[in-house]
């Protein structure tokens, strides 16, 4: 049965719209007003506090610690500093991509692994024969994003850490509004942002002080329609929408390899053997067949393809997550996988997997659109991801 | 660097001696580390009292590959096999009893006095096991085919394998293929009205698994203790003069004859891997060795996710080796005794006793004592497999004295109260010693001695995982080409230039250096 997070609560006597998701079993607020627009300027002008406690986490213990988990993810975890914070994807033998979360050294000994998917037993599995111990604290542990310019003037005034040496992909332990927390600098929004973890018991109050103190700096709460559409931006990859993950899929030809997802830097093939390792080295020796890309649609073709019937461009309001044939001529080369008009950039961006021959920033290509009822080919063309990329990400 | 060594034998039970010695016989140079302080694994006989020598665990030798006999002369290294007449010896509790005897014509005039049925049809029964142990003889001595490659070689291996069914005839070869998954109870069933007869047939079906005889596949294991036994010859113990050591000691000798060098109290730790190859092994002690050929005699279990350890081998095939059932059944009593038992149903000193004596008056009688395992108990009627080997060889205890060693089934690994400990070992013994006692009533006065070895005992002593002497339980989805597990049954291994030679591998426990003699043509061909 779907349940309502641990913020529930307070999310629910928000949600005007009655606009909510499924999310790994729970729901969540799609939008909190009745469309998401709001909510999608918040991220990128003042600050958005977004509910992310379904995501799976997972507490990794032990004097094996860092073996266990070299062996499953690919990413080198023995330099993951303490306090550091590792994306990275982790794969079956062949190489294909299971699931991608972060990884967090929380102290020598232990590591919390976040993921899309329930991935206990795969962790498990794979620890046999290891001293160490592995939680589900998925359900313990509760987390909200506060992502946006002004999330960080906002956590200064209920948190007793100093937050200006908190660096990018690090995390801290911390009081926030006097309960203890834990922040760390990441996001889903390509934006200057943290996340606050606490148990799950004392969401209310978190949720209560972050809304409070963000009054004077423009806080919305925030749906995941909204955050759909800044990490298209921000050019993050979404499970189950951009790649198969390779348990779901059906035949191997749906499965990616990190390579494959543009996530080649996060393969560390020299650090010793991890599960998929023989398989990408041979890979990555000979050759890819597949790259995933960024995509900007031409605005003078859509402007054209509309003209034909009289109509201005019609742009998508919400990102869309289905698969779209991409041409180069008459040749099928390739499909995206997500998409969205970028309100800050006013651009029709999308992400996708192309033949390799075509991945090639700048290469022209065509995608197919829908205008009244007819599939059209719009003209566009191969950009680099992240297609926004603010310094006050990182600063 | 000069490596010293063309192949090392981690481990110098039975198998990896065989294993050693063809690959000694083929100008490698060899060497063969073992734990203990004494070659031969769990074939060993050892003075556990002063003027006591033991069959420790395997107490005969039901079939050595006449190839590997000849092959390493093993007769010329002191190997001399006693064939026990009768064969087995079953008493009843009533006073009657059961035996079985060498010759075809005897067992039928025993039978006789039981069911007149019974006996008419010994005949044909004895040519129906022959045949099925004939085909699973000729499998045994092959590499089981790589169902996956489906190379040709492969294809030829099915082909001769099928042929070999189909010489036996349409309908012949239809009932051989319709016996093997099918429980020994219904088999016998089939066949014999007589209670004991079906018992003490029906235990070679359980011998080793932990499972009792309505279980499925239990009829293939019958057929499989029948290997290499004359037509008609059933419960053949085969057993060793000076005591089932003087195997391992044959084929150390044969090995040592051919160059190998043997270490004893080299306990191997690790197998050392480098980019998945086996390049050595490093000691308890810390020495480190180099060899070309890494080849392991301990278990699948052991050998992967202990001697290279999980983080060197492939996700799905460490699941692979998880999902192995071990589930050792089996403990053992042995007793020094001061005076022979005397059975109620047949009293007295006899050829009787030279053969194996065996608890088991019925099938009923086996699947109960199965039911108590099932759910973590010690059978409280457990089957028993005694033999008194000093009998044929006095040389094995003080004059007048004996020795008598029984297997007792089931004493599960997994005990509902947990681990075995003192309270149950004692347990154990009297069952044991009760059972017996109420056959031949002057057993317990008789006792001067005792050693209780429970399936822990097996773990902890001998690295054999769960306590299961033969590597890996022989059920029907654990053999063949799925032995160890599927797709790894040519005895090689995901690391390269990693071998298994032990009973983990086809054709498995209870056919002597079948899986070593096996291994040795495989990794030739490698090396």
């Amino acid at each position: 049965m779907l349940r309502g997070t641990p913020f529930h609560s307070r999310t629910s006597a928000l949600c005007e719209g009655q606009n909510w998701r499924r999310w790994a079993g729970y729901v969540v607020a799609g939008s909190y007003e009745l469309t998401h627009e709001r909510e999608y300027y918040a991220i990128r002008t003042t600050a958005a506090l977004i509910d992310i406690s379904p995501l799976h986490k997972y507490r990794i213990h032990g004097p094996d610690a860092v073996r266990v988990v070299d062996r499953i993810v690919t990413r080198d975890a023995s330099k993951c500093a303490v306090n550091q914070i590792m994306y990275t994807p982790w794969c079956t033998d062949a190489g294909k991509v299971l699931d991608d979360g972060t990884l967090w050294r929380l102290d020598e000994q232990t590591f919390r692994l976040t993921a899309a998917e329930p991935n206990l037993h795969w962790l498990l599995e794979n620890a046999i024969g290891l001293a160490v111990e592995i939680e589900d604290e998925s359900d313990r542990i509760a987390a909200v994003a506060l992502q946006g310019p002004n999330s960080r003037e906002i956590l200064k005034l209920i948190s007793d850490t100093d937050l200006d040496t908190l660096g990018y992909f690090r995390l801290k332990r911390a009081a926030v509004a006097d309960l203890p927390a834990i922040i760390t600098r990441t996001g889903y929004t390509g934006d200057l942002g943290y996340e606050i973890w606490v148990e799950a018991d004392q969401a209310g109050r978190l949720w209560d002080a972050l809304m409070a103190a963000g009054r004077a700096y423009g806080i919305l709460p925030t749906g995941i329609l909204a955050l759909d559409i800044a990490r298209v931006e921000a050019g993050l990859l979404l499970l189950e929408v951009d790649y198969v993950p390779a348990r779901q899929a059906e035949v191997a030809s749906q499965t990616s390899t990190p390579y494959e997802l543009g996530l080649g830097w996060t393969v560390k093939l020299d650090k010793g053997p991890f599960i998929g390792r023989q398989a990408l080295a041979e890979q990555k020796r000979r050759g890819l067949k597949w790259k995933f890309v960024g995509i900007e649609v031409e605005w003078e073709s859509l402007e054209r393809l509309y003209w034909e019937f009289g109509l201005p461009p019609q742009l998508p309001t919400e990102a869309w997550r289905e698969s779209v044939p991409v041409y180069s001529g008459r040749q099928w080369i390739g499909y995206a996988t997500s998409g969205c008009w970028s309100p800050i950039l006013k651009k029709y961006l999308a992400m996708g997997h192309l033949r390799a021959q075509y991945a090639k920033p700048g290469t022209p290509v065509k995608m197919e659109v829908k205008v009244e009822h007819q599939r059209k080919q719009a003209a566009a063309r191969v950009v680099k991801k992240p297609f926004f990329d603010p310094e006050r990400k990182r600063a | 660097m000069i490596q010293p060594y063309d192949a090392i034998v981690v481990g110098a039970g039975h198998n990896g001696l065989t294993t050693a010695a063809y690959l000694a016989k083929a100008d490698k140079r060899v060497l063969v580390l073992e734990r203990r302080d004494i070659v031969g694994g769990v074939t060993v006989t050892q003075e556990v009292h002063t003027g006591f020598k033991f069959d420790t665990w395997v107490h005969g030798v039901g079939w050595l590959h006449p190839k590997v006999m000849r092959d390493l002369d093993l007769a010329h290294h002191g190997l001399e096999i006693l064939r026990n007449d009768p064969t087995v010896f079953a008493p009843l509790p009533d006073g009657a009893h059961l035996t079985l005897w060498q010759d075809g014509g005897k067992t039928v005039e025993t039978l006789r006095g039981f069911s007149s049925s019974d006996a008419n049809k010994w005949g044909a029964f004895a040519e129906r096991v022959a045949q099925v142990a004939q085909i699973l003889e000729a499998a045994y001595s092959v590499t089981p085919p790589d169902i996956r490659a489906g190379s040709f070689d492969d294809l030829i291996k099915i082909l001769k394998l099928g042929g070999r069914l189909r010489r036996l005839g349409r309908r012949n070869m239809m009932e051989v293929i319709r016996l093997l998954p099918m429980s020994v109870a219904e088999f016998l069933d089939e066949w014999f009205e007589t209670d004991v007869l079906k018992g003490t047939l029906g235990a070679s079906g359980i011998s080793g698994i932990f499972q009792g005889p309505r279980a499925s596949g239990t009829t293939f294991i019958l057929a499989h203790h029948h290997v290499g036994s004359p037509k008609g010859v059933f419960r053949s113990l085969g057993l060793v003069r000076g005591g089932v050591g003087n195997l391992s000691a044959a084929l150390a000798g044969a090995a040592r004859q051919h160059g190998a060098e043997i270490r004893t109290g080299a306990e191997v730790e690790q197998v050392v891997i480098v980019e998945g190859q086996a390049r050595g092994v490093v000691l308890a002690s810390g020495e480190e060795i180099a060899a070309s050929q890494i080849i392991s005699n301990a278990d699948p279990h052991a050998t992967f996710l202990g001697l290279v350890g999980p983080l060197n081998l492939p996700q799905d095939f460490v699941q692979k080796v998880r999902n192995i059932k071990f589930r050792g059944a089996c403990a053992r009593v042995n007793l020094a005794l001061d005076e022979l038992p005397s059975f109620t149903s047949l009293p007295g000193d006899g050829p009787h006793l030279r053969g194996v004596i065996s608890i088991s008056p019925s099938l009923n009688y086996l699947e109960r004592a199965y039911d108590d395992a099932k759910y973590g108990g010690i059978s409280q009627q457990p089957y028993l497999e005694a033999s008194i080997p000093s009998l044929a060889d006095p040389t094995l205890a003080p004059s007048g004295k004996h020795v008598m060693t029984i297997a007792v089934q089931y004493a599960p690994y997994q005990l509902k109260q947990g681990l075995w400990d003192d309270a149950q070992r004692e347990l154990l013994f009297d069952t044991v010693v009760e059972t017996l006692t109420e056959y031949a009533p002057n057993l317990t006065g008789a006792i001067l001695h005792s050693q209780v070895l429970t399936p822990l005992d097996l773990e902890q002593e001998f690295g054999l995982t769960e306590g299961n002497l033969n590597h890996g339980e022989l059920t029907l989805d654990q053999l063949f080409f799925m032995r160890p597990v599927p797709g790894w049954a040519q005895y090689r291994t995901p690391i390269k230039n990693l071998y298994l030679c032990g009973a983990g591998t086809h054709p498995g426990g209870g056919v002597a250096a079948a899986s070593g003699y096996n291994a040795a043509r495989e990794i030739l061909k490698d090396a």
